[in-house]
């Protein structure tokens, strides 16, 4: 297989691949004068345009993707990124607005923002949404600040955040970085937040629970009601981590639920592409009592105008610059508007069809620690194949030898040895059967030749790499080698 | 439309495998009460052409990009070349996602290895992450990561750094044990140095400052630099045009320890501010405090070089609230078109392009100055934007412009009283002569 150099190994002094047109204004000598300049980067590429495009064409031929093929990444949501999204957001009249240029010049933005916040109100059952977070992580912070701020004015800020055992990690990092204390709450039988173990840790120095519904098992609490009323009658709120939204739309609304705040990961949910790790977006959501803390600006219709409201004197402030990840909310505004409310619900639908039908192929080939029952996403483990010496992981890298992206490995941590598969609605059931069926010749395989296991894959790109030499001796550069 | 693939045949055979008449029973689990009793309220499916219309429509909305605009101020407007939203829009790097899983990942850990060489290079420091959010995020996190570094708890930022990168700071800093004073600017726009002088004590974490500065003057960052070494804090330089990169000295050069800024200008149109780039680099002794993604190179079993996300102990999936930053998800997508573009300029390339910038900028300053009660309000030297001070008595130009389809500069009143009557205007190598002396004509008229 030919491996591809890194551009600075093929790159040659004099090559060029760009040129602009001759300075057409009358230069000055003096411009440079008095600045500290530099004369060139060291080492910096010098290509020609056809090495360009092959060295890009050639990598991007090194990776797995949606486009490919089933991409069960549990809790990522990787379903189809439809591609008129993509024209949506290349339309020049969006790619080329200034940020900056005055409200009346760039109505269209405004509108697009607006109408977006309202539809996510709709499908969350939320009073207000705020686009101005990054990626989900920044949602949960920016979501974290709005209820502080508000306990704050109610003369308290409190000291702890509740957090279930089989959260995301971003969830105690998120309240930690708000300046809050996280107490872990356990998990019951059944996978869901125990009640006891929550009423118990419900004082009235608890901000907020962060509750993720479905949660990471794909179990949705049931119990959502009780646990808002455990919460408020403490004076406490309940956030909800929207990551799995895509097992609700059109079925259930958060807000009708007792939920006072949520984010939604746009680019899960919505289908904006996940770009090999962003842009995301991270909406927040809040009931009536959190919004005046909300970020500036917020988007108003005044009339038949849209307008930027900076004057707020209860807000956070702001989370970024600007008004969001603008392009990335486009995209979801498409897809919102291709689908319509009942391709809305279809989503829900399907993508807890597609995961119990999964579910049910493979529940005696692998062992399922809860269980409960599971809407878009089933955890299983490396229980069984563990008798033979096979790790989750092994299970994962012979998945790529069938063709398959593998699970989510990391979380939730109550599981040992997880296998997390989420096949969102757009799967075929014929991609379905494939990965059931590699499922199954692996497990089979395990017991078999687990040494097969051990040594995958075997026909990628590369084979198995050495993570801990990266960790412990960190190249995190190309250098020049050094003439001895 | 929707896209589902399954067949009615489809659904049938999975819900005999399942055990349910009904994709409506698998929902069992949710109580009826809190289940949604009607259809949502949105608007009926849009078939594409129809879409596409409405979205045009939309678009159209916007006087850009029709209108002439000299708007900077942390957006800017560069050329981009065709390879770069040609290779970047491929399947295979826009619909993976995080690398977790290296073998089938090594197009996009290698694109952010390249990244982060280039990121290094740029900016003169020992390592770079992955990417961050923005400018304004990547300021804060450098502004937390020196606070973890030396745990004290002041920080000095200067009056100059972007307004909404300071406001971002405060948000962030707000519930945590990190407080942040301001330094102002002097008469020729460059932070005040004798404030700074008093306001350096032993209880300063870091000075964090932007060059160019966000009325456009680039900073005596060396001077700066020793000075705020001398009082044993950080010092902390964002890069908001990192075009300016291109032709003015690395700050990790002239003492900086830690880089930070928006790397929109490589690759990424303006967009009504967003998706952008946040960047940062830092000295290697900082590694295990950096925040973000980091990718690393090492081996396969059978000895092949290969990429890899490495140090991820110090990541939110692993530390959880011990982790130097929750951030999870980041730009790589914004990361890889910066490496595009970066790759396709090239040495000569970026270099140009940066002299350009500063070229027509100043041809554009001294064209409108020559226009009476017009004048630069600093003497600093600048790169590519500069403040310009309008006659007091006269109606705001930039009302008139907007009549002639113009987008003016960005007024400073809103974000500095003291400039009341200054706009910063921003001039790039997109910027042709002729549209710059319209610029200076219609200026002209506007004031009469």
């Amino acid at each position: 297989m030919i491996r591809e150099p890194l551009i600075f190994e093929i790159s040659d002094k004099g090559k060029r691949a760009f040129g602009l047109p001759k300075l057409d204004v009358p230069a000055q000598n003096d411009v440079l004068e008095g600045l500290v300049a530099r004369e060139d980067i060291p080492d910096f590429p010098q290509v020609s345009e056809v090495e360009v495009v092959r060295h890009f064409t050639r990598l991007s031929q090194a990776n797995y993707c949606v486009d490919i093929g089933f991409y069960p990444l549990g809790s990522c949501t990787m379903k189809y990124n439809p591609k008129v999204n993509e024209k949506a957001a290349s339309l020049p009249g969006f790619t080329s607005s200034h940020p900056f240029a005055p409200e009346d010049l760039v109505q269209g933005n405004l509108e697009v923002l607006k109408r977006m916040e309202d539809y996510l109100c709709e499908i969350a059952g939320m009073d207000a949404f705020t686009l101005q977070p990054s990626a989900g992580a920044q949602g949960e912070l920016t979501g974290m600040m709005l209820i502080r701020a508000c306990l704050e004015e109610r003369g308290n800020p409190r000291k702890i955040v509740l957090i279930p055992d089989s959260a995301h990690g971003t969830n105690p990092s998120s309240a930690h970085l708000c300046g809050y204390r996280v107490q872990e709450i356990k998990s019951n039988q059944g996978g869901t937040v125990d009640l006891e173990d929550l009423a118990r840790n419900m004082t009235e120095d608890v901000a907020a629970l962060m509750l993720t519904n479905p949660n990471t098992l794909g179990v949705f609490e049931w119990d959502i009601k009780k646990i808002a009323e455990i919460v408020h009658v403490k004076g406490g709120f309940l956030y909800m981590d929207g990551a799995n939204m895509n097992a609700l739309t059109g079925i259930c609304r958060p807000g009708d639920a007792g939920v006072d705040v949520i984010h939604i990961n746009l680019h899960k949910t919505f289908s904006t592409p996940h770009g090999g790790g962003g842009p995301g977006s991270g909406p927040v959501g809040v009931k009536k009592a959190l919004v005046p803390y909300l970020p500036v600006p917020l988007i108003e219709k005044r009339g038949e105008r849209y307008a930027l409201n900076f004057d707020r004197p209860k807000t956070i402030g702001r989370v970024r610059s600007f008004y969001g990840n603008f392009l990335v909310v486009v995209r979801a505004l498409a897809y919102v508007l291709t689908l319509g409310p009942e391709g809305i619900k279809e989503i829900a639908e399907v993508a807890v069809l597609n995961s119990n039908y999964i579910r049910k192929s493979l529940d005696k080939e692998y062992h399922l620690k809860y269980d409960s029952p599971t809407l878009h996403e089933c955890v299983f483990s490396d229980k069984i194949q563990k008798e033979n010496g096979i790790l989750n992981i092994d299970i994962a890298k012979r998945l790529i030898d069938y063709g398959v992206h593998p699970p989510t490995m990391s979380f939730p941590l109550i599981v040992h040895g997880a296998l997390m598969v989420e096949p969102t609605e757009t799967e075929s059931k014929r991609d379905l059967d494939l990965f059931i069926d590699a499922m199954k010749k692996i497990a089979q395989e395990a017991k078999e030749n687990p040494e097969i296991l051990k040594s995958a894959p075997h026909h990628s790109y590369v084979r198995r790499l050495d993570e801990t030499t990266a960790a412990r001796n960190p190249v995190l550069k190309w250098e020049r080698e050094k003439k001895s | 439309m929707s896209y589902i693939s399954l067949s009615d045949k489809d659904k049938k055979e999975m819900l005999d495998k399942i055990g349910v008449s009904s994709p409506e029973e698998l929902f069992c689990c949710i109580p009826e009460d809190i289940r949604l009793k009607r259809g949502l309220d949105l608007p009926a499916a849009m078939p594409e052409p129809e879409l596409l219309r409405h979205l045009e429509a939309l678009a159209s909305k916007n006087v850009y990009p029709k209108y002439l605009s000299f708007l900077g101020a942390g957006s800017y407007v560069h050329f981009i070349p065709t390879v770069v939203d040609y290779l970047s829009s491929r399947g295979e790097f826009v619909t993976p996602y995080t690398p977790y899983q290296p073998e089938v990942s090594q197009g996009t850990l290698q694109v952010i290895f390249e990244y982060q060489t280039l990121i290094c290079q740029l900016t003169g420091m020992d390592i770079a992450n992955a990417s961050l959010y923005d400018g304004a995020s990547a300021a804060a996190e450098a502004v937390l990561m020196a606070h973890r570094l030396n745990g004290k708890a002041k920080v000095l930022a200067a009056r100059t750094l972007h307004p909404q990168y300071r406001q971002t700071i405060g948000t962030y800093t707000k519930n945590l044990a990190v407080t942040v004073e301001e330094v102002g600017f002097g008469e020729n726009g460059e932070i005040n140095f004798e404030q700074l002088v008093k306001k350096l004590d032993k209880d300063v974490s870091a000075v964090i400052l932007q060059s160019p500065n966000f009325l456009g003057i680039i900073e005596d960052l060396k001077k700066i630099g020793e000075l705020v070494h001398n009082h044993q804090a950080l010092f902390i330089v964002t890069v908001a045009e990192a075009a300016s990169l291109g032709i003015l000295e690395a700050p990790g050069k002239l003492g900086a320890d830690i880089v930070c800024g928006e790397a929109q200008s490589f690759g990424l149109p303006p967009s009504f501010g967003g998706p952008y780039l946040g960047f940062m680099g830092c000295m290697k002794d900082f590694l295990r405090q950096l925040p973000g993604r980091i990718a690393g190179q090492t081996k396969d079993v059978d000895g092949n070089r290969g990429f890899v996300l490495t140090l991820s102990t110090r990541e939110q999936h692993i530390r959880r609230e011990k982790a130097t930053s929750n951030i999870c998800t980041n730009q790589a997508l914004c990361a890889l078109r910066a490496t595009m573009f970066l790759e396709t300029l090239g040495q000569s390339g970026l270099r140009e392009m940066a002299l350009q910038n500063i070229q027509k900028a100043h041809y554009a300053s001294e064209r409108l100055t020559r226009i009476k009660g017009v004048k630069r309000k600093f003497a600093g030297k600048f790169f590519n934007e500069f403040v310009l001070e309008f006659p007091k008595d006269k109606q705001n130009v930039n009302e008139y412009l907007k009549k002639k389809e113009v987008v003016g500069g960005l007024s400073l009143g809103a974000f500095y009283p003291e400039l009341k009557n200054c706009a910063l205007l921003c001039v790039t190598e997109v910027h042709q002569k002729e549209a710059i002396d319209r610029l200076a004509l219609l200026v002209e008229e506007g004031l009469r």
